[in-house]
């Protein structure tokens, strides 16, 4: 892993790109963070001059698909971001380095670049039996965790496990998996939150940060709101048929066909934050309406335990049973409208078979 | 009271024979009537649309272009629901300025001994254990306990889920999101919040349901008038037995 003062373009002049090619990447970069043109030769200068910042990547437990996902980055290519612009000294998915050696790096890090680096979080810590669930270089995940954020400029978390748990710490959490906001309190967190997130948004994080030498602007989670500000929904290019009300009500059916919105069979596009249907997935290929299923809501707190992915009304299961608020409410509102009818059945039968004269209301009786 | 209070003498019916006395009291004053009547338009046009837009009618027919159908049941529902809102922003400037009966849906007065005996006489009478229900010039104690806990706070906690859930729409800078973001720091899931507002919606339903049917039975049974009291303001006493 290079040294940290080799500049970005040190590093890709080296590797044979010309400046023609370092300038077009800068304008495609600074277009998918939204920004104008004056952020592109901003940026190109940041990453001439500026020292390549070291990052540390974790992994707790998790399926490892922010990395896959992350991998698979086009604007801008992963390559370029793992090999030239940050200084990925420490992933053990995706160093060389194994063992002892690997373990080293940690230390050489927290020391060398102390409050330098960053750290980011794939995967979360469970807690239970004193983290044992999760055994990382022979010792507890949550113990390195900790360790490692004690000394870091600023933590990402990657993906629905480090921001929210994720189905690890889905109902009933046997290992007691927490998102690391809960074990990490003094560090400026950045959520990055889906299951996995998308590739150009993981990127996109790091080259902004790299660039401006800042976090994002977050939103109340704790999200960068250039990419977690808008719902699904409000990009969703369905969106027409959903004004409309042209709704697909199974999946073989003929709206289903047509394309209409998915909203009836559960897409959770409307309450979820994310930037699938303007990034899309796959280098701009598609994205989960776009394939005909609804949006899963993979980037919200606790997606798995808001009951079935494939209905409006998701259920409860406060009240014993899982039912959703239709049911419970009509079943309530059932028992109240039965409950008044007795009522006034036994007002009527107590009236009529009570003496009842009207003309001695002001005589006691 | 008692100054207010009018002995209506020389009432009679076509024949000329006095049919009836009572003394009468001017309870709800106009704006509280407004906003009664008003505010259950707004809930009755909010629940239909609400319900609508958790489960939506069947599909239109033709072009996506050719109809708007849902954005007005959605329209409808927002519409109604700042109008809802804004009233109840009034209605709590009214407490401030009207009589003491306009103050009573705010705050339950569980410090004072006569109330609670009036709750559990109240509720004795509905369970047929009393003869009579007292007669009270406001709302009675168990109607007053109701209108508090099943209206007066879902209905705030309704306003308050609203906008948190109309602000994901207006966007994160909107006035909206400033001021009612924070409850999806308690839920961030806001289909979490979608439900809990579901969930207020039948709440104030079955209050709906057991408001109605109090107010007539009440009519009916209890020896003071309802119905017409918050239509006229007026409310009027069938005996002038003490008790």
């Amino acid at each position: 892993m290079g040294s940290a003062t080799e500049t970005f373009y040190d590093v890709i002049r080296r590797q044979g790109i010309t400046r023609r090619s370092f300038v077009k990447f800068c304008n495609l970069t600074a277009a998918s963070l939204g920004l104008g043109s004056v952020a592109a030769s901003q940026m190109a200068h940041a990453l001439e001059t500026k020292p390549r910042i070291p990052v540390i990547w974790m992994h707790g437990l998790e399926c490892t698909c922010c990395s896959e996902s992350f991998i698979r980055s086009a604007h801008p290519l992963a390559k370029d971001v793992v090999l030239s612009m940050v200084s990925l000294d420490y992933d053990d998915t995706l160093m060389a380095a194994a063992g002892h050696q690997a373990e080293a790096i940690l230390q050489e890090t927290r020391e060398k670049y102390k409050g330098g680096y960053i750290l980011a979080v794939e995967g979360n810590p469970p807690l239970n039996e004193d983290g044992m669930y999760c055994i990382d270089g022979g010792r507890p995940f949550v113990e390195k965790l900790k360790e490692m954020a004690e000394d870091a400029m600023a933590v990402i978390a990657w993906g629905a496990c480090a921001s929210w748990g994720c189905v690890q710490a889905a109902k009933p959490n046997p290992t007691q998996a927490v998102p690391i906001d809960k074990v990490i309190r003094d560090k400026p967190i950045i959520k990055v939150p889906g299951c996995p997130p998308i590739a150009e948004v993981m990127t996109g994080v790091i080259s902004y940060i790299l660039t401006f030498g800042k976090m994002p602007e977050l939103d109340r989670q704790g999200r960068p709101k250039m990419f977690y500000s808008q719902r699904i929904h409000d990009k969703c290019y369905r969106r027409p048929h959903f004004d409309a009300g042209q709704f697909v009500e199974s999946w073989d059916d003929e709206s289903a066909r047509k394309g209409y919105c998915l909203y009836k069979v559960g897409c959770k596009g409307p309450t979820t934050y994310n930037a699938c249907s303007t990034v899309r997935w796959n280098g701009g290929v598609s994205f989960p309406i776009q394939s005909g299923h609804g949006c899963i809501g993979c980037s919200e707190e606790g997606f798995w335990d808001k009951g079935t992915f494939y209905d409006r009304l998701t259920t409860i299961r406060q009240f014993g049973v899982e039912a959703t608020a239709d049911q419970i409410g009509l079943l309530a509102a059932g028992a109240v409208v039965g409950g008044v009818a007795v009522h006034t059945a036994a007002t009527a039968v107590k009236r009529l078979t009570s003496k009842h004269d009207p003309h001695r209301r002001n005589e006691q009786q | 009271m008692v100054d207010q209070t009018r002995m209506l003498t020389g009432v009679m019916d076509a024949t000329d024979d006095v049919i009836v006395t009572g003394p009468s009291i001017y309870v709800y004053e106009a704006p509280v009537r407004l906003w009664h009547w008003g505010n259950a338009l707004c809930i009755t046009i909010l629940a239909v649309t609400g319900y609508l837009i958790g489960s939506p009618p069947p599909t239109m027919p033709g072009e996506a272009s050719g109809s708007f159908l849902f954005g007005y049941i959605r329209f409808a529902h927002f519409a109604a629901g700042q109008v809802l809102a804004v009233a109840f922003l009034a209605r709590i400037l009214w407490a401030f300025w009207g009589n003491k009966y306009s103050r009573q849906i705010f705050y339950l007065p569980v410090w004072e001994k006569t109330w609670w005996k009036g709750v559990i006489r109240e509720a004795r009478w509905y369970l047929f254990l009393e003869k009579e229900p007292y007669k009270y010039i406001g709302h009675n104690p168990l109607a007053h306990t109701a209108m508090f806990a099943m209206f007066t706070l879902f209905n705030l906690g309704m306003i308050i889920t609203g906008f948190a859930l109309y602000s994901e729409g207006t966007g994160r800078d909107s006035w909206q999101a400033k001021a009612f973001g924070w409850v999806f720091d308690i839920w961030p899931n806001s289909q979490d919040v979608h439900t809990l507002h579901h969930l207020g919606m039948w709440v104030i339903v079955i209050f709906a349901i057991v408001h109605i049917y109090a107010a007539v039975r009440e009519d009916i049974m209890s020896r003071q008038t309802m119905i017409s009291t918050m239509i006229s303001g007026e409310r009027q006493f069938r005996d002038e037995r003490e008790g």
